[in-house]
């Protein structure tokens, strides 16, 4: 062996034990810790920036990386919102959740990247949702889509979100017909735009159009659209479901004069399941059939 | 110990000649004053705005200090070959880096004081010349003792960063040392959201990463407690002591690391 390949160097290997057992302990340190232990939340944080023409001159070239970490921060903020809100709906507990500064942060987020179309999309479902799962604002949902197709050269999918807003939240079909029918009108737009646009018309509201609203979506090659097109069908289900439970129990209330205590009263072997699997409750108050507690189809449509 | 306390004392002494913290503390305790003023403009805000204010400029000037004069410590000493001349002592190389560390730390410690001073005398002069009723319906008192546990976890946070950047300037240029200090403090600011990273994604591969992530990198979010402070909200005393004892695991991890890589370089 020649001189040059000895190392002389000294050996790391007491160096390499001390900082895994370092590292374990700060795993250990930082899990004992996190145990109990939430960030606290301001009850009203400031969003620093909330315009986006100051924010665009902030950022510079850099806009739309901004913009991809401020939409990281609508997704988890909307996220960490909606779970609490599930949270207290499942332990029963007054609805306390604040989306205020959902639309700041959409808002940002589009003015900086004016092309992010999942941004116009996504953000509008967000918007749109009813309260508590959501901030129930249809239309702010339909003012961020009217921006997209401002600034992001009319895409078809936009038209085509403000016509579901309309239909599905703000239910009012001849505007959702009139968006449906400018979305099929629009280029690239797919061939069922103009016949929903037609059924809108003449049959808005009933489940069975909005079925075929939603079934039409189901084929959407947008992973996110096609998820939430199953679970408004699946909230469809449910809404037919419990017309079809509230009918049995009326009619046992009809015939015995007293609200059943059973579910085998009306004639089913036990409780029955929503179609996520999640058992239904009869509100004590209202002697009316509603999902259960944790059900993620909760708010249904009204 | 001698030695590397004769490093340390080198080390604040060079600091002190240096003319970069005293204009990093002039602007700080400006900025801190520049807080009156725009407590002024914020409708009823203004404690809150001038300890906001007052404390990011402390966290932010901290950083400054401990990334720029932290990343120079062993990079100009390499540069200069005065390390040749260091190490042909009876130093070794653990405790030259050892040294180095305390140094930089008693620059910050005496920085951070300056600038708490300066924070300190606004307050009191806020509080001195407010009517009682005003005062009563600030969230928290002026000379909320408080602060002065946020302003620690503010250290206990640099100490990090001041051994994050040694950790770097150990085996990289200082360039590529400051941006990866600045990346890991970004990175370790919104480490809480990886923690949760389950509400938001759906794939469990991700998830576990994203949980791996949180706790390999440093976690500076629990150092932060400015919100609390500032608005007068109970801090879990048990949390402040795991996170210090937190950083004290992580800087011995970082520095152990350090020494570890210091020890085996060659200087060419």
């Amino acid at each position: 062996m020649s001189a040059a390949t000895v190392d002389s160097r000294p050996s790391n290997r007491v160096g390499y034990v001390a900082i895994a057992v370092l590292m374990a302990a700060s795993i250990g340190v930082q899990i004992v810790r996190d145990r109990g232990w939430a960030p606290f939340v301001p009850p009203d944080p400031t969003l620093w920036l909330q315009s986006g023409r100051v924010a665009e001159k902030v950022f510079l070239g850099y806009r739309h990386l901004v913009a991809d970490v401020y939409w990281m921060r609508a997704v988890v903020y909307y996220g960490g919102k909606r779970q609490r809100a599930g949270a207290q709906q499942q332990s029963r507990a007054p609805a306390t959740a604040n989306f205020e500064q959902l639309y700041p942060l959409l808002d940002l987020v589009t003015s900086l990247d004016p092309h992010f179309l999942v941004a116009y999309r996504f953000g509008a479902i967000f918007l749109a949702e009813p309260y508590p799962a959501g901030p129930g604002r249809p239309d702010l949902a339909v003012q961020l889509l009217e921006r997209g197709i401002e600034r992001d050269n009319g895409r078809w999918e936009y038209f085509e979100d403000i016509g579901f807003v309309y239909y599905w939240w703000i239910k009012d079909y001849q505007k959702a017909a009139e968006w449906f029918k400018r979305a099929g009108e629009q280029p690239g737009a797919p061939a069922w735009l103009e016949p929903l646009a037609a059924t809108t018309l003449a049959q808005g509201g009933d489940r069975q159009s909005s079925r075929l609203l939603w079934t039409q979506l189901l084929a959407s090659d947008v992973e996110w659209l096609r998820n939430s097109a199953q679970l408004r069908l699946r909230q469809l289900d449910a809404m037919d479901q419990i017309d079809e439970l509230n009918r049995r129990i009326q009619e046992f209330e009809a015939r015995e004069k007293k609200r059943p205590t059973d579910w085998r009263q009306v004639g089913l072997p036990s409780a029955p399941l929503d179609p996520t699997g999640t058992p239904y409750r009869v509100n004590p108050k209202t002697g009316l059939v509603d999902l259960g507690p944790g059900s993620i189809l909760f708010p249904l449509p009204r | 110990m001698r030695v590397i306390r004769l490093i340390a004392g080198a080390v604040f002494k060079e600091s002190v000649r240096d003319r970069v913290p005293y204009a990093m503390v002039v602007f700080a305790v400006l900025l801190i004053a520049a807080s009156y003023l725009i407590g002024q403009l914020t409708a009823g805000q203004d404690m809150k705005t001038i300890k906001d204010l007052g404390l990011a400029a402390l966290s932010i000037f901290g950083l400054f200090i401990a990334v720029f004069i932290g990343i120079g410590l062993v990079s100009k000493e390499v540069e200069k070959k005065s390390v040749f001349g260091l190490l042909s002592k009876p130093v070794s190389r653990t405790q030259f880096i050892l040294g180095k560390y305390a140094g930089l730390v008693m620059t910050l410690a005496v920085n951070l004081g300056v600038m708490t001073m300066a924070f300190f005398a606004m307050l009191y002069y806020m509080n001195a010349t407010t009517p009682a009723g005003v005062r009563a319906a600030w969230p928290s008192p002026a000379m909320d003792p408080r602060l002065l546990l946020a302003i620690g976890l503010i250290f206990a946070e640099l100490m990090i960063v001041t051994a994050l950047a040694l950790f770097f300037s150990a085996f990289s240029s200082p360039l590529l040392a400051t941006l990866l200090t600045l990346g890991l403090w970004v990175a370790g600011h919104f480490n809480a959201d990886l923690r949760n990273f389950e509400n938001v994604v759906d794939s469990a591969v991700v998830v576990a990463v994203a949980r791996g992530v949180y706790y390999v990198i440093p976690n500076l979010a629990p150092f932060d407690v400015k919100a609390e402070v500032v608005y007068g909200m109970p801090i879990a005393m048990r949390a402040v002591s795991f996170t210090l004892i937190y950083a004290a695991v992580y800087i011995a991890l970082l520095l152990t690391a350090t020494v570890t890589i210091f020890r085996r370089r060659d200087f060419k």
